[in-house]
């Protein structure tokens, strides 16, 4: 069968094919089949499967960094929410005269703010290929600076997530002041058009679950790709022994700044297509709470794996949304459960019990 | 002229001449008491206690005839009597027809004789009659008191008195100021007397005056000086100066550079003085864990929860004991030690024990159990804050002058993280306990080597970093909102104090709270409060690229592990 193709990486082929299956059967099934059907599904489904695809390539992003590099990031969540804004403000200046306001020059909320014209950094955001590229640069500055001064005077470890961790907070609260010129508190919301096509047809939902799909997958195999190569192996390596990593001659601040950089485009990625699924960015994704949620998933679906950390993602957020709507206080007993049970007993995530199990033991 | 025994009849004159005299310069509309009232011994003169049933009658300028009268006997009880007039406590009974002053007494009145004070017993509130008065009369004998007041032996009595005459100041009482200036020993009432008499000045016709009043108040620290100063330089709409002398507005200006100068000292003493008190708090908040994370290693994300349930602690200590509101802050401090301690070590021997030397899991784990504790407190307290309540003496401020008040507080945080701090230094320096930590720290092997019970001391000493957060909660709770996410406020910042004074030195954690408390209040007034936290956040962040180990690094073997 096709699982053969694989050879040694079944898992890793089962999880691409039934993404592969999700991203191309749900998207049909909600535009072929009608309400009142059994393989109906509604608009509202289609949207959060397809903000379950976008968690997922974020903790994806995670593990390369954390379960490649062994660099756990507090901050994740701030190239994920950086991504979310650069798309967020293409879709604002896709709305034009038909806000509240009606003016056709500036947001609603600058106008609010009695702002006269558009600031120098939204500028260029009416055009899609620029805030794509945007979607990427951004979250790629910011991981580049703050690798750059990190790795090169050796910050490791603890210390490392902490400062990530500062520095998600410090956006957190950069983000929350008005004079920013991104929304405040509110951000940015009330989206109508992407690309020209309603937000709310059925037919862009479908698009954007699909993307995300494909976009997932493309990372998927991408980063799969990625820690075969030689690259990959020296990123490992350091995970593993740093300084013996160091004294065969290699750089190692190099290798960890272009996979942290690689990894935060990854999260932007995903930043960039939650947005138009649920309508809104704002300042509390930079929320360091966001951050650590992420290393959740990825730690309860297993690190170092990629797979691992896309079914963590899935399968926390289902159960999140699931208890959330039945018994909203039990969910963060049962997150700070997931979290306490996780790092005791499974430390290597669901895959590694299930691996444990079947006797298919293959550390790296 | 030499002075003879005075004749019967030269006296007489002598009486006659000041009798005319005194009215004249005074007015007599408030009664001047310095100068000896004689003159009036000529007409019959009512007795101190007819004047008094005087206040009974009804028309009100009888009344306040009858109240000034009453002044000029100088009977220490007349200002039992006016204070007990303008409150509404003076009534007349109706059994004995006479002046009382009434206090209530479960639903009863206990009435005392007002000339005397003599006790007449409890009476029913029918039988007694309260003496009515206006604004007006109470405003007169708010001011007639203060005068009383200015003879009293009480300094602060004194002080008050002043102020409340300079309120609505008049010729009259002006004089009557500038006579008590003459006389006034106490520095701080002195102080007001010159100012009130010099702001005086400045009204003057006579620029020689003028001149003189702005020399005075150009050594005097208050608002007011700086106001009427800032009144003499500024022109009108026509651009014309309103004071019209060019040496007056001159010497005006160089006052006002002389006190905007020692205005700057004081902004900058207030500024030194919020940044230590916000060093205070995260000093206090940090210290906690500077024990856990610094000195055992452990990254507490629970951390902000213990100082939590410390503030949790005093609020239900408070709901224990709602009449002794001074005395339940105390006790809820050895309280929330034991609470948070108890707790941090359950969580030490539960779950911390089993993922040492694997810190980035620790991280997790904690969390997990940081979630679980605001849940907790959620679902028992409600997920609205709660309020505790700041017993009297902390609450108000220390008014050093009118440019510089210190919240009493943030003073007591100050000291009481001092405290904190020795308290914590001489258990690590000078117990058992203390040294079996230390040397724990140091070389864990080499300690279980010597026979230290690590895994006890692993225990004692996270529930002495988490007992100390939770102390950290009962002062928190005096200056924040007690609620579920008060941890999550302050976690964040509880690291940088640690990261940034160096782990595992406590030294390090003072001087970082304290330095970065400052640095905060030094860039608020330029940066504003967010963007100055922003700010000192990627100091931080830049700062520990230079240095990984923070500020002062610790010594000893093992610590590059």
């Amino acid at each position: 069968m096709l699982l053969k193709y694989f050879g040694n990486d079944k898992e890793f082929g089962f999880v691409l094919l039934l993404l592969a299956a999700v991203t191309i059967i749900i998207p049909l099934c909600n535009l072929i089949f009608s309400t009142g059907s059994v393989f109906y599904f509604s608009a509202y489904t289609v949207s959060l499967i397809g903000k379950y695809l976008t968690f997922a390539l974020l903790a994806l992003s995670l593990d390369l960094i954390w379960g490649y590099c062994g660099i756990l990031v507090l901050g994740q969540g701030a190239f994920f929410a950086l991504g979310g804004y650069a798309m967020g403000m293409y879709l604002m200046r896709q709305i034009g005269d038909r806000g509240v306001y009606g003016n056709p020059d500036l947001p609603d909320f600058m106008v609010f703010l009695n702002w006269k014209e558009l600031p120098w950094y939204w500028l260029g955001f009416d055009s899609f290929p620029f805030a794509m590229l945007m979607v990427m640069l951004a979250p790629a500055i910011l991981a580049f600076v703050f690798g750059w001064l990190t790795f090169r005077s050796r910050v490791t470890g603890v210390y490392l997530s902490i400062i990530s961790q500062a520095m998600t907070y410090a956006l957190l609260l950069a983000f929350f002041r008005n004079e920013m010129g991104f929304g405040g508190n509110n951000g940015l919301t009330d989206f109508k058009d992407i690309i020209g096509f309603s937000l709310q047809s059925d037919n862009v939902r479908a698009l954007l679950l699909m993307s995300s799909g494909l976009i997932l997958i493309a990372a998927f195999m991408l980063c799969r790709w990625l820690v075969k190569t030689r690259l990959g192996r020296v990123v490992t390596a350091i995970r593993d022994h740093e300084s013996r990593v160091r004294f065969l001659g290699y750089r190692v601040e190099m290798f960890k700044l272009w996979i942290f950089v690689f990894s935060a485009i990854l999260a932007g990625l995903a930043g960039a297509l939650y947005v138009p699924q649920v309508g809104i960015i704002n300042p509390s994704e930079f929320s360091p709470l966001i951050s650590l949620e992420i290393v959740v998933w990825v730690a309860v679906g297993g690190r170092g794996t990629l797979y691992g950390a896309i079914i963590g993602a899935i399968l926390v957020n289902y159960s999140k949304t699931v208890l959330t709507g039945l018994l909203p206080e039990v969910w963060l007993f049962t997150l700070g459960a997931v979290f306490i049970l996780t790092t005791i007993y499974m430390p290597d995530g669901l895959v590694g019990l299930w691996k444990s199990k079947t006797g298919g033991l293959n550390h790296e | 002229m030499k002075y003879r025994v005075m004749c019967p009849v030269r006296m007489v004159l002598w009486v006659l001449i000041f009798g005319f005299i005194k009215p004249a310069y005074s007015q007599l509309d408030e009664i001047d008491f310095i100068a000896p009232v004689v003159g009036q011994q000529e007409i019959e003169k009512p007795t101190y206690s007819e004047t008094i049933l005087n206040l009974k009658i009804r028309s009100l300028s009888k009344k306040g005839q009858a109240i000034e009268r009453l002044v000029t006997f100088q009977n220490p009880q007349t200002i039992n009597i006016l204070q007990a007039l303008a409150d509404g406590y003076l009534f007349e009974s109706r059994e004995y027809g006479s002046i009382v002053i009434a206090s209530s007494k479960e639903n009863q009145y206990a009435i005392v004789l007002a000339e005397d004070n003599s006790q007449l017993g409890l009476v029913e509130r029918s039988a007694i009659k309260k003496i009515k008065i206006n604004n007006s009369i109470r405003s007169k004998i708010r001011r007639l008191i203060a005068k009383l007041h200015l003879n009293s032996v009480d300094p602060n009595l004194r002080l008050l008195a002043v102020k409340t005459l300079s309120k609505a100041i008049n010729q009259d009482s002006l004089n009557i100021l500038k006579i008590l200036a003459e006389t006034e020993r106490d520095e701080s009432v002195l102080d007001t007397l010159q100012l009130v008499i010099a702001l005086d000045k400045l009204k003057s016709t006579d620029r020689l005056i003028r001149l003189e009043g702005i020399e005075t108040l150009k050594e005097k620290t208050s608002l007011e000086a700086v106001n009427r100063l800032q009144a003499i330089i500024e022109q009108n709409s026509n651009g014309q100066f309103l004071e019209a002398d060019t040496e007056v507005r001159k010497q005006a200006k160089s006052a006002l550079v002389k006190i905007e100068a020692r205005l700057q000292v004081y902004q900058a003493a207030e500024t030194v003085f919020f940044g230590f008190s916000l060093g205070a708090v995260l000093v206090l908040a940090a210290i906690g864990l500077a024990i856990t994370f610094g000195v055992m290693g452990v990254i507490n994300m629970a951390h902000g929860e213990m100082m939590m349930l410390g503030a949790y602690t005093t609020y239900v200590v408070q709901q224990i004991m709602p009449h002794h509101i001074g005395l339940s802050i105390i006790l809820a401090i050895p309280a929330a030690f034991m609470v948070s301690g108890l707790i941090g070590i359950v969580i030490e021997r539960g779950i911390i024990r089993h993922l040492y030397g694997r810190p980035l899991e620790t991280l997790l784990a904690t969390f997990g159990v940081s979630l679980v504790l605001q849940q907790t407190v959620r679902s028992v307290f409600s997920p609205l804050n709660r309020s505790v309540i700041t017993p009297e003496w902390m609450s108000g401020s220390w008014q050093i002058n009118d440019f510089l008040s210190l919240t009493w507080n943030r003073l007591y945080i100050l000291v009481f993280c001092l405290l904190v701090f020795a308290f914590l230094l001489q258990i690590l320096k000078r117990t058992r306990l203390g040294l079996e930590v230390r040397a724990v720290s140091q070389n864990r092997n080499m300690a279980k080597a010597m026979g230290i019970p690590t895994g006890r001391v692993d225990a004692m000493t996270f529930g002495l970093g988490s007992g100390i957060a939770g102390v950290a909660g009962v002062a928190l709770s005096q200056i924040t909102n007690v609620g579920p996410n008060l941890g999550q406020a302050y976690i964040v910042d509880c690291f940088m104090v640690v990261v940034f004074g160096g782990v595992g030195n406590l030294w390090g954690t003072l001087i970082a709270g304290f330095v970065l408390g400052i640095a905060n209040k030094v860039l608020e007034p330029f940066a504003g409060a967010v963007l100055a936290k922003i700010l000192v956040l990627i100091f931080i962040i830049l700062f520990i690229q230079k240095r990984p180990r923070g500020l002062f690094l610790q010594k000893g073997r093992g610590v590059e592990s």
